[in-house]
């Protein structure tokens, strides 16, 4: 295998760990800060990518899209909050399991019923469709490197969020110690619904972006969020760096697992059985990744004892 | 208000009574749906060993009933193709017996039900969710990726399998075949529960510190539960891959371990015959609600919302007077 | 000394900067009543919970029975004979009395694994469990649910659970903490005849209970002994004096 292609897969790797990353920043921030375990957090990846599918298709702008699936997601995301998350923070996981499992059906099904099952089509922007020269002469998708500048650029952001400013202060005092937070006479709900709204604003973004490499549908987002607890349970929860290093982790074995595998079985089978044996194994491959952290470490890799 | 135990006969003649009246009626459609019923309700009885009494909230539980149902699919398969399964370093070979199936199943589901239970109960909380999702999500890939066995379009049987004595194609004969299946559980599930090992295991679940003061090692007693949970289930599935006569990875997703779970809590958690109730709820809403819109899962959705925030306790919960020990 | 059962020998324990236990040995003999003291922070909890087994000390060692427990665990120690009870109460609280005082019963016998007959119409099983539960005086509240109970109630139960181990040692964390008058005056006189069967390790802030009823005390004082001895050796310990009874002795 040349070393274009494999560099050329690194960066897919990366691109898709970028994604994860987006989309586990936003759930481990959430359970981080209001104990909460939200599986409609997918529901909200969705919202965002129909957003911008749906501006782009009438304005034909990729940036209004961008800028939609973020108010889009952030909306819908504050507004949920509002009338039933924050029902939830006192309840026990169960039932913010079943919740917010409801949540997804009723999301699902109305962007079914609004927008139809057929899948919508999102186009990557003109300046974007074509390919940039890497040093070495590796020719890559401007709009994939786009989306790794566009993940980097948010990790940073929220790093500088979250050590530099006051917001992030509160909620580095959230996550400590609940109690503390209220005597402090931050105001708690408009903390809760504000860390709720800049999660999803994450997710929504995510699947705006992701949107124009795949189709937007219904049910989209459940295969990414149940991707991103791998991710959370590797790298730990409440743990932004631990939702980087996870992210990049599964991406990269995920994108890798998939080229390799089948190769390297090729080498002592015939191809169609080394080609099948090599998928299904690369499809448990990120699994077998959390089962190897789960051995050394339950609580992932950044996470608290 | 009334007694659980006389609103557990109550559901169980209930189903009884809507069979044997179809049956009579002739109406072969509200058989199968009654019987389709009765193999959630299974699934769920696995579940809620787990869930209700152990607290393990397993999000993962389709893994063993696509296990179940895939047991059957592969017997079945070969039995149908009349081609061996393996013949190195022996031979094995497909059956259309539905008891060696139901081993089989059970077989493979607790084996690994107790291997993921290994992992998984390293951890606990949210993390224990997350883990179970995602060894589902594992095995729902795994099967799509598989191309042996149908692959992303799934594998239909043509016959249903077969039971000493029984003609299994006839709908109130097979319905006989899973409720007692379901009976039999219940019965074994309700001993247990009131066994020592029931004690122990709801001990674990309310105070696992007070448990390993004891002596006893929680860890142990859970992954138990697990494995005794997930063999349940899966023998659930077997049963639906023969009730439908086709298997896909759908059986393996996580909306299947979603809807388990959904059984569980419309009926009453903890509820001997939670699942059962939830169940038959489900096949209902899906049934009446379907035929009002295209999209009842919103209406579903909603329902599921209200009876979370506003009815813990589910329709037993809400009916009967033994105060439930999670309430 | 072959009367020593429990023998902690020089454990530390360390939180980053924070030194809980700091070269710290104990021992405890057959038959007394050792009572441990300290102000709020000392490190008592940290120390009570490398003795149970939840955490596992840095460095030193602890002897129960002859056999080196370090690095054993919590369930392995209660089975080896130690029993327990907490400060705040670890109970299964949705069970009633007599159902936490079984699974006690079920410690003992030595496992749980018996899937099929009703454990609660086990004659053995429930003999032990009431007869632990006549001895501490819940006999009235055995059918109650546990989270009904006053708190002076919880103790009582804890320690019911721990007798029916029959452990050859106990570990007491704070048994008279929520309890009224007449309780704490019942259960003192109950552990007094309660150490010819077990000798104890008893955490406590109530002096009265502890000079009533120490055979010997220690003082931990930032994660240090600073002193072991018996009632009238401690009262007139000046370094004690100063570091703990301060206020009563000025």
């Amino acid at each position: 295998m040349s070393t274009v292609l494999i560099i050329e897969q690194i960066l897919n790797g990366l691109q898709f760990g970028v994604m994860l990353f987006l989309m586990a920043a936003g759930l481990t921030l959430i359970f981080g800060v209001m104990g909460l375990i939200n599986l409609a957090h997918g529901s909200l990846y969705m919202v965002g990518a129909f957003a911008a599918a749906a501006v782009a298709a009438s304005t034909g702008s990729f940036l209004l899209a961008l800028a939609a699936s973020l108010a889009a997601a952030a909306i819908v995301g504050a507004v949920v909050e509002l009338v039933v998350i924050r029902r939830l923070y006192d309840r026990d996981h169960l039932d913010q399991v079943l919740a917010t499992f409801a949540l997804i059906l009723i999301f699902s099904e109305s962007t079914r019923w609004l927008f139809g099952s057929f899948p919508l089509f999102l186009d990557v922007p003109k300046a974007l469709s074509g390919t940039v020269t890497l040093p070495g002469g590796i020719a890559y998708s401007s709009y994939r490197l786009m989306i790794i500048l566009v993940g980097v650029a948010v990790a940073i952001g929220l790093f500088l969020l979250i050590s530099k400013t006051r917001i992030g202060m509160r909620i580095r005092a959230g996550e400590n110690d609940r109690e503390m937070i209220g005597a402090l006479g931050v105001d708690i709900s408009k903390l809760y619904t504000l860390v709720f709204a800049l999660g999803a604003a994450l997710a929504g973004l995510s699947g705006a972006l992701v949107g124009a490499i795949q189709s937007v549908q219904v049910g989209m987002g459940e295969p990414v969020l149940i991707l991103a607890f791998v991710v959370i349970v590797i790298g730990g929860i409440g743990s932004i760096k631990g939702a980087l290093v996870g992210a990049l982790l599964v991406g990269l074995t995920d994108t890798l697992g998939r080229v390799m595998l089948p190769l390297f079985f090729a080498n002592f089978m015939e191809q169609s059985s080394a080609t099948s044996v090599g998928s299904s194994l690369a499809s448990m491959s990120i699994y077998i990744l959390m089962a190897a952290v789960l051995i050394f470490k339950p609580t992932g890799l950044f996470g608290r004892a | 208000m009334i007694s659980e135990r006389f609103l557990n006969y109550t559901v169980a003649l209930l189903i009884l009574g809507m069979a044997l009246g179809a049956w009579v009626m002739d109406e072969p459609f509200l058989i199968t749906l009654t019987t389709k019923a009765v193999i959630l309700a299974l699934a769920g009885v696995g579940l809620n060993l787990a869930l209700g009494q152990g607290g393990l909230i397993s999000l993962g539980h389709a893994a063993f009933f696509g296990l179940g149902g895939y047991a059957m699919g592969v017997l079945a398969s070969h039995a149908q193709n009349f081609t061996p399964i393996m013949e190195t370093p022996f031979l094995i070979e497909g059956t259309n017996s539905m008891p060696i199936i139901w081993l089989v199943a059970i077989v493979v589901s607790s084996f690994f039900a107790f291997v993921i239970g290994l992992f998984s109960l390293r951890t606990s909380g949210v993390y224990f969710i997350m883990v179970t999702l995602a060894f589902g999500q594992m095995l729902y890939y795994f099967s799509i990726s598989w191309p042996a066995y149908g692959g992303e379009d799934g594998l239909s049987i043509y016959v249903r399998n077969s039971f000493p004595g029984l003609n299994t194609l006839d709908p109130i004969q097979f319905f006989g075949i899973c409720f007692v299946v379901l009976m039999v559980v219940i019965y074994g599930v309700n001993r247990l529960t009131h066994s020592s090992f029931g004690l122990a295991l709801n001990g674990a679940r309310q105070n696992a510190q007070r448990i390993r003061t004891v002596g006893l090692n929680p860890f142990k007693i859970q992954l138990i539960a697990f494995t005794i949970s997930g063999a349940i289930t899966g023998l659930a599935g077997a049963l639906f891959a023969d009730l439908n006569r086709f298997i896909s990875p759908t059986m393996f997703s996580w909306q299947t371990s979603g809807e388990i779970m959904v059984f569980i809590i419309l009926g009453g958690v903890a509820r001997l015959y939670g699942p059962v109730v939830g169940a038959a709820l489900f096949i209902l809403l899906e049934h009446w609600l379907g035929g009002l819109s295209e999209f009842w899962h919103i209406y579903l959705g909603v329902i599921l919302l209200s009876v979370v925030l506003f009815a813990r306790g589910g329709l037993i919960g809400a009916l009967s007077k033994k105060e439930n020990a999670d309430a | 000394m072959p009367d020593t059962v429990l023998n902690i020998q020089n454990i530390s324990k360390s939180f980053g900067a924070l030194k809980a236990s700091d070269g710290v040995s104990l021992d405890l003999r057959e038959g007394e009543i050792h009572a441990l003291i300290g102000p709020n922070g000392a490190g008592k909890s940290t120390l009570i919970s490398q003795i149970a087994g939840k955490l596992k000390p840095d460095t030193g060692k602890i002897d129960l029975l002859g056999y080196d427990v370090t690095k054993l665990s919590i369930a392995e120690r209660a089975k080896l004979g130690l029993g327990r009870t907490f400060q705040i109460s670890e109970l299964a609280m949705d069970y009633t009395v007599l159902e936490n005082v079984m699974l006690g019963a079920l410690g003992k016998r030595g496992g749980a694994f018996r899937f099929f007959m009703p454990v609660m119409k086990d004659a053995e099983l429930r003999e032990c469990a009431q007869s632990a539960i006549e001895r501490v005086g819940l006999s009235h509240q055995m059918h109650k649910v546990t989270s009904e109970l006053s708190h002076g109630q919880r103790r009582q139960l804890e320690v019911a659970v721990a007798l029916t181990l029959e452990p050859k040692v106990f570990l007491m964390d704070e048994p008279m903490a929520g309890m009224g008058a007449e309780g704490s005056k019942m259960l003192t006189s109950f552990l007094d005849n309660l150490r010819q069967q077990a000798p104890i390790l008893l955490v406590e802030h109530d002096m009265d209970a502890v000079f009533a009823l120490a055979d010997r005390i220690s003082v931990l004082v930032y994660g240090k002994v600073i002193a072991t001895g018996n009632v009238d050796f401690i009262r007139n310990h000046d370094e004690v004096r100063r570091a703990y009874l301060g206020e009563e002795a000025a």
